[in-house]
């Protein structure tokens, strides 16, 4: 067997998981195209622990590894988007765009300006108009102990907030 | 690791490898490109399938059941359920592929180009024969348990990790924990006091 | 020529100096509360005598050093026996101050009193005395008189600095000062904006008669290698004619914004919108004069320069006429004043441009006395009718009779009648100017241009004195009650005649003007002596004769269609404005505007095309997480194939 034809096979495999990676929208059709990517991966070992004739079998063992990680991936991912799902109530990637600038400029100019309260919930203030924002208040609270939990507490800057509540 | 044997006439099994890696590559296409969730889930099954193939006629057969086994069985069935539970639409959608396509598919065939030359101009003369037998579950079972024994427990951890982490994260009645005092002791606004009410 | 040491003229320069410093500093000392604006009512009463209070002093402060130093001078003056008017040369007095090495010509620091220094000495202390006592009353209920008499006092000092200094740098920070004074004091009521323009007009046109006075000094200074005037006057034989033109033209740009002089005349009459006692002391009898004094202080380097004296005839016949005509049609009285000013000082010009800087300096100290006289004259009419202008003014003799009889003597002087103090110095000057035409000191066309506008406007001189004479003490009353008078205008008093304070210096002042041109020696040419009497009552005759035709009416109707452009000064100020006030503002616009487009411009536009190409970047910035991988992505590729083709 010549080993280019699983090379082939396993690089078209990984740019269509590339593609997929990047161009779909949809949270879980990225997690099947990062499972392509993996398989692409997969084929290689194999191939070249065939073509090495390796005693140790290191390459198929290593695709075994794989596939478990690949298993407890997809199991991780799965959680990630379910809970992402419950905060955004969408898992289009890109209406989450909280990693952006927001669009004023002046609004960053006062920096902490008291709005660090929630860090979900100011990143819906400065969403692009036209986007559809059902966030609501409750629900960002209540999100707080999912996704972006590492954002909303244990920040200072909003002591605003604390201060009422006390 | 040997060289010779010439590209033409292929072997019966490089022919029927190439099949199958169409019919991988062709499903896995199918699977970023399609309109519909569940469609992309079914051609994935297709595409592993097809691959678990391959796998057999590359001679390893434990990969091969393995890879039915979790890939086909368990991941696109947790799949699916994550289409199921994040309220998908089941029928076409046409919003499935964001604005990013142009860049996407540029770079995804500049990673094609680049790899398949790499892979061609590297491996142009590699040529393994292939033995039965080489990949049987009494081969890999001896070096998973002999070898690879210590990386095979610290995997069974990280999958214990990863259950317990996707608990956690899918339970919402599990909150984050309270800022700690230390912390709001330390805050840097002495007019709102912590002393509260 | 040996110095004798005397300290007497630093002491003369230095008292009003010093009197400037206190007036400034301790006028208001210990320094009292203002009244809070909302309480000025309730304290309105207390204010002004605080006010008061501080005039006072500041009074004192400034009326008693120039007394002194006034006394001072005429010791020093009397000490030399007048040599002035003997015609005789004496050993100046004074002392060195030390020197100030320049690496080039050194600077000495001299103050001497010759024959020439000593009476003009004289003159300058004397109205500055009669203008600080005037201005006691006529100010006296001046926010800023502190401050006015101070700069009075300051004046002073700068005038005689420029008098007594042997050096002509030290001169030139005298001539400095002076105009700086000037622009203060016709400021003074800056409150109003045509006043505070008028102190910047002022200040502009003889700022750019002095840069060209400045170079002449340094024409001078290089070429005698030193500055002492009696080393440059010791050094003008050797000199070439190229030098001495070059250096003389150069003073004399210096001259005409002095002194008014044709060129650069135009400030003069709109200096009256100074306080009147200032109009007489700066812009009639002294600081006006020292171009005058220059002049004749290096008269020998002019006498070298025969093109110099060419145009200083031509100028000065240009000047006499125009400005005396100008008077004719104005209805301001000041500025009637101030027109026959220029021309009295065009007619010093006149005089040293004959050849005759002895009868230019005695018609300097006449003018001085009888021009100041006027102005006080002038100041205590407008007191009494709180207007400047005649039209509001007119049978005023049965008012103010010492006024009266004082502003006669003046006009009388002015138009060279005998006995007044003017017929002889004006003589003296016509005779210098007769001779000039027969001489060989000028070409012969600028000397008989010169000597026919001298004996037209004895004419003009005579008309206009006259116009402003009936116009203001005789005819129907036309006093009107007046409004509440605006800053810039004097204040309205209900006295029948000015305070003593005002009309002692009147008085003082209308006696050498009576009486000064007998200290000159009577040596008459009566043929010139007649003709010119004869030419100013023709002059005058003329005007009273229009005048009992229609008392009311003005008679400068006499001139016709000419009155306008003579109102207007011969359009000389639009002439200015279009030739070169305009073209500036237009430059100057022009370069704010390039200022706020473009070079402004270019910084705004440098932040605005950093934040625009910022913006651009941040396009890539758009938090699609997707997009930052393909670009991670689309990095790899590159880093790929790089490596491998080129490793």
């Amino acid at each position: 067997m010549h080993i280019v034809y699983p090379a082939v096979v396993s690089a078209l495999l990984f740019s269509i998981g590339v593609y997929g990676v990047l161009a779909r929208r949809n949270t879980i059709l990225v997690l099947m195209s990062v499972e392509l990517m993996l398989n692409a991966v997969n084929i290689n070992l194999v191939a070249f622990d065939m073509w090495l004739a390796d005693v140790l079998h290191s390459g198929q063992v290593l695709t075994l590894f794989i596939i478990v990680i690949a298993a407890a991936e997809v199991g991780l991912g799965l959680a990630i988007v379910l809970a992402l799902f419950r905060n955004r109530q969408s898992v289009d990637l890109d209406r989450l765009r909280a990693l952006a600038e927001p669009a004023d400029p002046a609004t960053t100019a006062d920096g902490d300006n008291g709005a660090g309260g929630d860090n979900g919930a100011r990143a819906d203030d400065h969403q692009p108009a036209g986007l559809d924002t059902v966030t609501s208040p409750q629900l960002t609270a209540r999100g707080n102990g999912a996704s972006d939990q590492g954002d909303g507490v244990g920040r200072p800057g909003h002591p605003a907030r604390r201060g009422g509540n006390a | 690791m040997t060289e010779a044997a010439p590209f033409l006439p292929p072997t019966t099994q490089e022919v029927v490898f190439l099949l199958l890696g169409a019919v991988a590559v062709g499903s896995a296409l199918l699977v970023v490109t399609t309109k519909q969730l569940v469609h992309a889930a079914l051609w994935l099954v297709l595409c592993f399938g097809a691959l678990a193939g391959g796998y057999l006629v590359l001679t390893a057969e434990f990969v091969a059941w393995v890879q039915v086994l979790i890939y086909v069985g368990a991941v696109v069935v947790l799949l699916l359920f994550g289409i199921m539970l994040t309220r998908a639409p089941i029928g076409r959608s046409a919003d499935l592929d964001s604005g990013n396509r142009v860049v996407a598919a540029v770079v995804a065939l500049a990673t094609a180009a680049v790899l398949v030359t790499v892979v061609i101009d590297g491996f142009r003369t590699a040529y393994a024969p292939l033995k039965p037998g080489e990949g049987a579950a009494g081969e890999l079972g001896a070096s998973v348990f002999s070898t690879w024994v210590l990386p095979f427990e610290a995997l069974s951890v990280l999958l214990l990790a990863a259950l317990i982490g996707a608990i956690v994260l899918s339970r919402t009645d599990i909150r984050g924990a309270p800022p700690s005092a230390g912390e709001a002791g330390g805050d840097p606004a002495p007019a709102e006091g912590p002393g509260g009410p | 020529m040996s110095t004798t040491s005397s300290p007497f003229p630093l002491l003369i320069v230095a008292l009003p100096f010093l009197a400037a410093f206190a007036g400034l500093l301790l006028s208001r000392w210990p320094r009292t509360r203002r009244p809070q604006p909302g309480a000025a009512e309730a304290k309105g009463q207390e204010a002004g005598h605080q006010h008061r209070g501080g005039n006072r002093r500041a009074a004192w402060i400034a009326v008693l050093p120039t007394a002194v130093s006034a006394a001072l001078a005429l010791w020093l003056a009397a000490a030399q026996g007048f040599a002035f008017f003997a015609e005789r040369a004496v050993d100046p007095v004074g002392a060195d101050y030390g020197e100030i090495v320049t690496g080039t010509v050194p600077i000495t620091l001299t103050l001497q009193a010759d024959a020439l220094s000593g009476v003009l000495g004289v003159l300058v202390t004397l109205v500055a005395l009669a203008v600080q006592v005037y201005s006691v009353g006529y100010l006296h209920d001046d926010r800023r008189y502190p401050s006015y008499s101070a700069f009075i006092s300051l004046f002073t000092s700068a005038m005689l600095l420029v008098v007594y200094s042997g050096d002509l740098l030290v001169l030139y920070v005298g001539w400095e000062v002076m105009g700086l004074c000037s622009y203060l004091l016709i400021g003074h009521w800056w409150e109003d904006r045509s006043n505070s323009r008028a102190a910047v007009k002022a200040f502009l046109v003889t700022r750019l008669g002095d840069v060209g006075f400045l170079f002449g000094i340094f024409v001078l200074g290089i070429s005698a290698d030193s500055f002492r005037i009696a080393d440059v006057l010791a050094k003008v034989p050797e000199m070439s004619t190229a030098t001495l033109v070059t250096a003389t033209m150069l003073l004399l740009a210096g001259v005409a914004g002095k002194s008014a002089q044709v060129p650069l005349h135009t400030w003069l009459p709109d200096a009256m919108a100074g306080p009147t006692p200032i109009s007489a002391l700066i812009h009639a009898a002294t600081m006006v004069a020292a171009g005058i004094f220059i002049v004749a202080r290096l008269f020998p380097a002019f006498l070298g320069a025969r093109p110099t004296l060419d145009v200083l005839a031509v100028m000065a016949a240009l000047g006499m006429l125009g400005a005396a005509l100008a008077a004719l049609a104005q209805d301001d009285l000041k500025r009637v004043l101030a027109y026959s000013t220029i021309s009295q000082l065009s007619y010093m010009a006149g005089g040293l441009a004959a050849g005759s800087d002895h009868a230019a300096i005695f018609h300097l100290l006449t003018h001085g006395a009888f021009k100041a006289l006027l102005f006080l004259c002038a100041g205590a009419v407008i007191h009494h009718v709180g207007s400047n202008l005649m039209s509001q003014m007119g049978g005023l003799r049965r008012e103010l009779p010492v006024t009266f009889a004082a502003t006669t003597i003046g006009f009388a002087a002015l138009m060279g009648l005998p006995p007044a103090s003017g017929f002889f110095s004006k003589d003296s000057l016509l005779l210098a100017m007769d001779g000039a035409v027969s001489g060989a000191a000028l070409t012969d066309a600028a000397a008989l241009l010169l000597y026919a506008s001298a004996l037209a406007t004895v004419v003009v001189t005579g008309a206009y004195s006259a116009r402003a004479w009936l116009r203001t003490f005789f005819g129907p009353g036309r006093t009107i009650a007046l409004p509440e008078p605006q800053p810039g205008t004097a204040h309205v008093v209900d006295t029948r005649e000015a305070p003593p304070t005002m009309l002692i210096p009147i008085v003082l002042l209308a006696v050498p003007a009576l009486l000064l041109g007998f200290a000159g020696g009577l040596h008459l040419d009566v043929g010139v002596a007649t003709i010119s009497v004869v030419l100013a009552l023709l002059g005058s005759g003329v005007v009273y004769a229009f005048w009992r035709g229609d008392p009311v009416a003005d008679p400068a109707r006499i001139l016709g269609p000419f009155r306008v452009p003579c109102e207007r000064a011969f359009y000389v100020d639009s002439v200015y404005a279009a030739l070169f006030v305009r073209p500036i503002l237009a430059l100057s616009r022009l370069v704010v505007s390039t200022d706020d487009r473009v070079v402004d411009g270019a910084v705004r536009g440098s932040g605005r095309t950093a934040r625009g190409l910022s913006g651009v970047l941040r396009l890539a910035q758009n938090g699609n997480v997707q997009l930052y991988v393909s670009g991670v992505l689309a990095g790899v590729l590159l880093i790929v194939v790089g490596a491998v083709m080129f490793a």
